[in-house]
């Protein structure tokens, strides 16, 4: 197990040297090492699940190379180290597992590009820090490498930095972020206090121990009704909803979207958008048992995100929007079967089914993205309307396109599927309205991807001519497809499950139908309208005008920001701190600065020189001192 | 281990240049003697680490006294710990950038050298003394130096600036001077014989009223040093109006001179009246650091920039002392070598843009990512430890400062904690402002496109000042080793 440093070290070397000596290397070199270097830490990454799962048990954690790295004072010391447990080895595999993908792909995709090195040594930065926050022992660590992840992500999405759009993108992406990290920050300071540790396993135990509440080792302060300790961890879920693009942070994803394709598909689908449900799914216990509340929130944030996102991404007709829409909706469904635990009486199958989800849709969404590259690669543009009947002309992209619109629709047997099925089945359990709301979303859902699908592949005659599909794009693609269609049977409860407890899951027939025959009916009405080029669409949207113009303009939120920022924070604050400063702060010093010099400048007329007005002052001092004297001490004079 | 070395070393450097004719050699001269001074220093720091090691536990070590002037009871007396010596190494390294980076330099070349290095000496000076007058000798030292540089060698509204600098740093002074002469005074009154000297101050308990004033005067007094908000003014025009080699020498270490001296005089010497009345100071400072930050989003020129967010960044220098706990002293150190390093690679990598593109208007830059890939990179790399990137020096400073404020209980500490931890995000705003519009996007004049990247003596300014902000964020526990004596000899101080 020693060996699971080498996934952090690698991806680290890898970045050293492609950003020193990455634009030397001539042709694909940088791309091979990158893929090299990720290809085998793929296979160690699938060496420890192998050792944790099938070798053993696969319920113990094991805390590797925890050295102190910074000592606060005597009782808070920050160690790093690894943690290895069944979360962060399911975290380290997916991760490894898509970036290797990726970074295949991007070989040939990012060919020619003047900074290809740049590329894979920012690719390469963010697979080193994306293992690093998943295998964190302690929440700073967390939040350590949760900034090189966001660093990362910036660089990435500002990778074609000529063009302004990218760059405004990447800004919006970073400070979007770096505004909900402010509430990290704030919820690690309260636990360092509260907790006196940020050390995961310390801190569940500390706080999730069913004595905490009574024993009185954690003093619970109370701040207007509620526990620190909820502020505290409400706040660290801000953390998380920031990267995960959840309402109302969801805001900087679709514009994510700026990037090169590929890290479209690991950073802002598979991987580092899902580290917001990480996060809460790290710190599941002392949600669970300390503060249900914080859970209750959880649980509708991520049912709002889910429908809002499902809503827009049927009226974008940007093909990575869409997609983006889509994660942010997937993302939802996670987050509130995290949610929902808090409903449903003691059960934690929301717990698994979540992390299910999130294994699951890294693959799908991973493929839908990598598809959407190969799409984009061949017709030169992002708008569907500029694609239409690709179905000949791409075949392999057009089965694994189908294929992964399948999944996410959670159509059997396909691994989204066996997924959603389980958030839903344990929704179902804990809160009735927020099941309803998710059977919508999910047919919404099923209907989005199928209107893209047709978009993109139908709606036009089909094209005969045959683009060229890469080998390094097709093996990719069809790898992701194989986990697409197998992921669903692994049985997910054996191996990830809150506490040492295995969890089935299981289907009741009666409640797969409902979802399903929404996705059906949904399937069918995309297919009437979409399939081929018809005027339904217009109809309908004519039908509900203000509505579809409010879904369109995403519900104005990227206004509503501006507005913020723009008109409040720059106008109203900046600009008056700016001139305050200026005027005011600095004015008081020049003017204390001109009064003495026109104080000396009044009283320099009196050094005149003149020996006769120097003989005046000198009498006038004399009998000025002299009547002081008599005044004081006159009375002693006359006695 | 003689630290009269650190003051002969510089000494004889200055004699030199001023004897030498030839630029070259006067440059080559300074270049070697700051040089001697860097290694010397860490070597100092080396020794220092192994006399902790073995178990010597005194407040200061190698010391040395020389009597200079008994019936006053100054003495020229030395001693280090480690806040001072990282002190050192800082000035030493900023200082031996400073000369390499004005490698160009065309005007005076044999008064510029001899200023920086007469600078420098003042700041030595001040971190080894442990005689207040002595100390307060170096002080002014390192001040006076300033004005000619600005005036003689600085761009735009140059004689302003220095005037309004000078006049405002020795207001600080004089404060300074106040509350030192009481220390003399008092001393005497109540410890029976006058003294200056901080290890014997250290064991006078002054009656609260006294400590009061004195902490007032001398906090005060170096805090305008540290451009503490509302006397911060004479940074944003004298940094900008400076030449590149003494903008990095006052926002890398001058400014650190007052945070120094804020923790080594009024908080260590007088502990009762910092527990009553660090309270104002920890309002300004959280004022000064989201105050600074905002006004940084506003600004236009880079150099300006760099100034009001250097107000903002020495904020949690105060806001870290003035907390009076141990990590919050810690991060405060942190803070000081950290922002002294990065500031100056700021300023230095200002100064290559502005050499090669004449202004130094964000919005009149675009592009220059590529054309200048080395700068840009060391511009995104300093840009990315100011807004406090994990694996750079900002964020570890930062966090420590904030994990000190919040073990500080009370709803006026907590308020301040979070204000100051709201600059984070301003902080990225201005930064990602900056960094955008000046190296991203399209190259917005024609001429640009042929520039030509560092040249030697750049790439080692960038090198050796990259290398300490990596270090840091890599291996804190480095400079947390060296550090914790002598917090925790300060904070059972302040705490006894």
């Amino acid at each position: 197990m020693n060996l699971s440093i080498l996934v952090l070290i690698l991806p680290f070397l890898t970045f050293v040297g492609l950003a020193f000596f990455g634009k030397r290397l001539s042709g694909i070199t940088a791309g091979i090492i990158g893929s090299i270097s990720t290809g085998i830490i793929s296979l160690i990454a699938a060496f420890i699940a192998f050792n944790y799962w099938v070798m053993s048990d696969g319920k113990s954690t094991m805390i590797l190379f925890n050295f102190p790295w910074l000592t606060f004072n005597e009782h808070l010391a920050i160690n790093m180290g690894l943690l290895l447990d069944s979360l962060s080895i399911m975290m380290v595999a997916v991760v490894t597992f898509v970036s290797f993908m990726v970074h295949l792909y991007s070989i040939e995709y990012l060919k020619g590009e003047e900074r290809y090195g740049s590329y894979f040594a920012y690719l390469s930065l963010f697979t080193f820090s994306m293992l690093g926050l998943v295998l964190s022992v302690n929440i700073f660590q967390i939040y350590v490498f949760w900034e090189l992840v966001g660093v990362s992500s910036f660089l990435l999405i500002g990778f074609y930095y000529q063009r302004p759009s990218a760059v405004a993108a990447a800004k919006k992406a970073f400070i979007v972020t770096r505004f909900a990290d402010l509430g990290f920050l704030v919820g690690i300071l309260i636990l360092s206090f509260e907790a006196k540790t940020l050390d995961i396993p310390m801190l569940i135990e500390r706080l999730s121990s069913p004595d905490t509440l009574t024993s009185g080792n954690i003093k619970m302060h109370m701040v207007g009704g509620l526990s620190v300790i909820s502020i505290a961890m409400f706040l660290i879920f801000i953390g998380g909803a920031g990267k995960s693009a959840m309402f109302p942070l969801h805001i900087w994803l679709p514009d994510a979207m700026e990037g090169p394709t590929p890290v479209s598909a690991l950073i802002h689908a598979a991987t580092m958008v899902v580290a917001g449900v990480y996060l809460v799914a790290r710190l599941f216990p002392v949600y669970f048992v300390l503060t249900p509340e914080v859970l209750h929130i959880i649980s509708w944030v991520g049912i709002i995100s889910a429908l809002l996102a499902a809503l827009i991404a049927c009226t974008q007709t940007d093909i990575k929007r869409v997609l983006a829409y889509s994660t942010i909706s997937q993302i939802g469904y996670m987050m509130f079967s995290l949610g929902i635990t808090a409903y449903s009486h003691g059960e934690t199958l929301g717990y698994t089914a979540s992390l299910f989800h999130l294994f699951t849709h890294a693959f799908f969404k991973a493929l839908l993205f990598l598809a959407a590259g190969v799409i984009i690669h061949a017709v030169h543009s992002n708008e569907v309307a500029q694609m239409g009947g690709l179905r000949k002309s791409l075949p392999t992209t057009h089965i694994a396109f189908l294929l992964a619109t399948l999944a996410i629709s959670g159509i059997p047997p396909l691994s989204g599927f066996f997924s959603k099925e389980a958030i839903l089945t344990a929704t179902h359990h804990a809160n009735p309205v927020i099941f309803w709301l998710a059977v919508i979303g999910s047919s919404l859902t099923t209907f989005y991807m199928f209107r893209l699908y047709y978009l993109i592949f139908w709606n036009k005659p089909a094209e005969h001519h045959r683009h060229h599909e890469h080998a390094l794009f097709s093996i990719p693609l069809i790898i992701l497809t194989l986990g697409t269609l197998l992921n669903g049977f692994i049985p997910f409860g054996q191996f990830i499950s809150v506490g040492l407890e295995k969890v089935q899951i299981s289907f009741e027939l009666g409640m797969a139908a409902v979802p399903v025959g929404g996705s059906l009916l949904a399937i069918l009405l995309a297919t009437l309208w979409y399939a081929k080029s018809t005027s339904y669409p217009d109809k309908f949207v004519s039908l509900l005008k203000n509505f579809y113009r409010w879904t369109y303009r995403k519900f104005y939120f990227d206004e509503l920001y501006q507005f913020v920022t723009h008109k409040i924070i720059f106008n109203l604050i900046g600009r008056p701190i700016a001139w305050f400063d200026r005027n005011i702060v600095d004015g008081t010093m020049n003017a204390m600065a001109w009064g003495s010099m026109y104080f000396s400048q009044a009283i320099k007329r009196i050094q005149s020189g003149n020996v006769q007005s120097y003989t005046m002052y000198f009498l006038g001092g004399v009998i000025i001192l002299l009547s002081i004297l008599l005044y004081a001490y006159g009375y002693n004079l006359i006695n | 281990m003689n630290l009269l070395m650190l003051i002969w070393i510089p000494l004889l450097t200055l004699l030199t240049i001023l004897l030498l004719k030839k630029d070259k050699t006067i440059k080559i001269v300074s270049l070697i003697g700051s040089g001697i001074q860097l290694l010397y220093s860490l070597v100092l720091i080396i020794s220092y680490y192994r006399y902790r090691a073995a178990g010597w536990t005194d407040a200061y070590l190698f010391e040395n006294r020389i009597t200079w002037f008994p019936s006053l009871s100054i003495h020229f007396s030395m001693g280090v710990d480690g806040i001072s010596l990282i002190m050192i190494v800082l000035t030493a390294l900023v200082v031996f950038s400073g000369i390499l980076v004005s490698w160009n330099i065309q005007t005076r070349i044999k008064d510029f050298f001899a200023l920086i290095i007469l600078l420098s000496l003042g700041a030595y000076g001040f971190f080894i003394s442990t005689n207040l007058f002595v100390l307060f000798f170096f002080l002014e030292l390192a001040v006076i130096p300033k004005y000619l540089l600005i005036g003689i060698w600085g761009s735009g509204k140059k004689e302003y600036s220095a005037m309004k600098l000078a006049l405002m740093l020795m207001g600080g002074s004089s404060l300074i001077l106040l509350g030192l002469l009481g220390f003399y005074h008092y001393s005497g009154i109540y410890g029976g014989t006058s003294t200056w000297d901080i290890k014997e101050l250290v064991h006078l308990s002054l009656p609260i009223e006294v400590q009061r004033v004195l902490y007032l005067l001398t906090f005060t007094g170096f805090g305008i040093f540290t451009a503490l908000f509302p006397f911060h003014t004479w940074a944003p025009d004298g940094h900008s109006s400076a030449p590149t080699a003494a903008s990095m020498f006052l926002a890398g270490i001058s400014m650190k001179l007052g945070g120094y001296g804020c923790l080594r005089i009024s908080t260590f010497l007088l502990p009762e009246a910092a527990q009553e009345l660090s309270w104002i100071y920890i309002i300004l400072a959280s004022i000064a650091i989201l105050y600074g930050a905002f006004a940084t989003m506003m600004q236009k020129d880079l150099k300006y920039m760099n100034a009001y967010s250097s107000v903002s960044h020495c904020g949690f220098v105060v806001l870290g002392i003035a907390m009076l706990t141990r990590a919050g002293l810690m991060g405060a150190i942190l803070q000081m070598v950290s922002h002294g390093v990065m500031t100056a690679l700021f300023f230095a990598a200002i100064g290559m843009l502005y050499e090669r593109t004449h202004t130094r208007m964000i919005n009149e830059m675009g592009g220059l990512m590529k054309p200048l890939p080395f700068i840009g990179s060391a511009f995104i790399v300093v840009g990315l430890c100011s807004l406090g990137l994990p694996g750079l020096s900002g964020f570890i400073a930062e966090a420590t400062v904030f994990v000190g404020s919040w073990e500080r209980t009370g709803l006026l500490y907590r308020i301040a904690t979070i204000v100051a931890a709201a600059s984070i995000v301003v902080t990225a705003v201005y930064i990602l402002r900056a960094l955008g519009s000046t190296l991203w996007g399209t190259i917005s004049h024609k001429e640009y496109a042929v520039l030509k990247d560092a040249t030697w003596n750049e790439k080692a300014v960038i090198f050796l000042l990259m290398s300490g902000i990596v270090m840091m964020g890599f291996f804190p526990f480095l400079f947390i080793q060296l550090l914790n004596h002598d917090v925790l000899t300060i904070m059972n101080n302040v705490i006894k």
